[in-house]
């Protein structure tokens, strides 16, 4: 016991690894407490999880292109996935849910099939689940790049975003596309969602960048509380879980995730 | 009371011609030829599945549609793109959104982001806009909590500002109790004689269309009557669209 409270609180620093990763989630957890604010203000929890199980077809292209690393590939089919996506929503011929489901279930299949073709899935079943502890000091300049584009997109978008979830031919009447805002929005979060995918993992994503917002969201009651809490709840879970997680032995995304929840359930039961 | 329109000058200043709105081969709307007067409120009544809000849309550009809408400025007699104010039947913001109505005004207002601290110059003019419809005490509560009415008076409040050359109100009164009502259509009537703007209001209550409306248009997926109340309301389309409906003229 004296040893995971030490490896908490101090053993940790001296891992090189562990300083890395953890630099890497207060880089991580801003860009998700921002977007998660908007994701839960549009209502589109299930268009972030759907971009999360498309990476792995993302990553399938990259491998058939033969890219030793197929990031450029996600980034790009993630775009145009979150744009084909959008486009076959605002045609509305079927529930906004139905045809996320349809789009997610069908990401995840042609990303295992294309994967397995040659028998080694488990290759990159670390997609699944990510690993925060991975992330290298190169990968840093990557992630600060997706941060700084997170905050510019905010500080230039937000209020039109805001309006367009409240109403679309409310925000059409005051000059705003709304298909266009839309398209750019997702744009963004798919480059965030396919640069994030392998230390964060498909199943633990879409957790990491709601939980937060919906965490802020109970306890919050304008939207300048709301960002700044759902910001300091995603930086708080996540620092700790990582550290937990290190000491523990466990999956850092996942234990992020459990302590996300934990807090949920408690601003849930503050809730006014 | 309603109050005659200030400068209305009669003339035609919204025109649709052939407007006609298909999606997955159903027609909703079809060869609409709308003639809207300036300074004048036009009521649009029908049936539900009439088409009112898809006329709404296709005027806002947010619905495909064939044939033409021009929109001549009064003064100019130029055509140009109208800038409309619109008021749709709701929001679609959950009760507990953390968002003020100060939050809401301020992200059309002004392009500095919402989530950061407004400048007191920035609240006093959202709080003066509020004044105009009677709702400066709703500033600091969620938006989303808002009965009817009120947020009704705080959409009236967004489509305001700047003025519109045409204000678009979709079933504005829709749950509102009979005080409300009275209300927001006293406030829309003294807003379109001090602003001298066209208003085009979509709604059901038939009492209201009489007391303020200026001109009334019956649609089902195209024009079945239009002119005043009165004629409207005593002409036999009225009677087949509605049937034992009698409004009192």
């Amino acid at each position: 016991m004296m040893t995971f409270i030490y490896d908490v609180f101090i053993g940790w620093q001296r891992y090189q690894f562990v300083r890395v990763a953890l630099v890497g989630v207060l880089l991580f957890a801003p860009m998700y407490g921002m977007l998660g604010t908007m994701i839960v203000n549009g209502r589109m929890a299930f268009f972030s999880d759907s971009l999360g199980h498309s990476a792995l077809t993302g990553v399938a292209l990259g491998v058939l292109l033969g890219m030793r690393d197929p990031l450029l590939a996600m980034l790009l089919f993630g775009v145009a996935f979150a744009a084909l996506l959008c486009w076959v929503k605002a045609r509305g011929k079927s529930s906004a849910d139905t045809t996320l489901g349809v789009f997610s279930s069908a990401a995840m299949a042609l990303g295992v099939v294309l994967l397995s073709l040659r028998g080694d899935f488990a290759k990159y079943s670390n997609y699944l689940i990510g690993d925060l502890l991975s992330i290298s000091a190169r990968d840093l300049i990557p992630l600060s790049a997706a941060l700084g584009l997170v905050a510019l997109y905010s500080a230039l978008r937000y209020n039109r975003l805001l309006l367009v979830s409240a109403n679309a031919s409310l925000a059409r009447s005051r000059g705003i596309n709304p298909l266009a805002v839309e398209i750019e929005f997702t744009a963004v979060v798919a480059l965030v969602v396919m640069l994030s995918i392998r230390w964060v993992g498909v199943l633990m994503l879409n957790a990491m960048l709601v939980i937060p917002a919906a965490c802020a969201r109970n306890v919050s009651d304008s939207v300048r509380a709301y960002i700044a809490r759902a910001i300091v709840i995603a930086l708080a879970c996540g620092v700790a879980g990582l550290l937990l997680s290190f000491a523990a032995g466990t999956s850092s995304g996942a234990t992020i995730v459990l302590l996300l929840t934990v807090c949920y359930a408690v601003t849930l039961a503050c809730a006014k | 009371m309603k109050h005659p329109a200030r400068n209305a000058c009669g003339a035609c200043c919204l025109k649709t011609e052939g407007l006609t709105v298909t999606r997955d081969d159903l027609t909703i709307l079809k060869d609409v030829n709308l003639h809207v007067h300036c300074g004048e409120l036009t009521a649009i009544i029908g049936p539900n599945g009439a088409g009112k809000t898809t006329l709404f849309e296709a005027l806002l550009g947010m619905s495909p549609h064939e044939g033409k809408i021009i929109y001549t400025d009064a003064h100019t007699g130029q055509e140009r793109t109208p800038r409309f104010g619109y008021v749709p039947q709701s929001l679609n913001m959950e009760r507990l959104a953390p968002i003020t109505v100060m939050d809401f005004l301020s992200a059309d207002r002004t392009r500095r982001p919402v989530f950061l601290k407004p400048s007191s110059a920035q609240r006093d003019a959202v709080l003066a806009e509020l004044a105009r419809v009677g709702a400066h005490a709703l500033a600091d509560r969620r938006i989303g909590a808002l009965s009817g009415g009120e947020a009704q008076r705080v959409m009236l409040s967004l489509a305001l500002v700047p003025p519109p050359d045409l204000l678009l109100l979709d079933e504005p009164v829709s749950g509102m109790d009979a005080s409300g009502l009275e209300k927001f259509y006293g406030v829309a009537d003294e807003l379109r004689r001090s602003l001298d703007m066209s208003v085009l209001l979509i709604t059901h209550d038939f009492g209201m269309v009489r007391r303020y409306a200026d001109r009334v248009i019956l649609l089902d997926q195209t024009i079945l009557a239009q002119g005043t109340a009165a004629e409207v309301f005593a002409g036999a389309a009225f009677r087949a669209a509605f049937p034992g409906v009698r409004p009192e003229i």
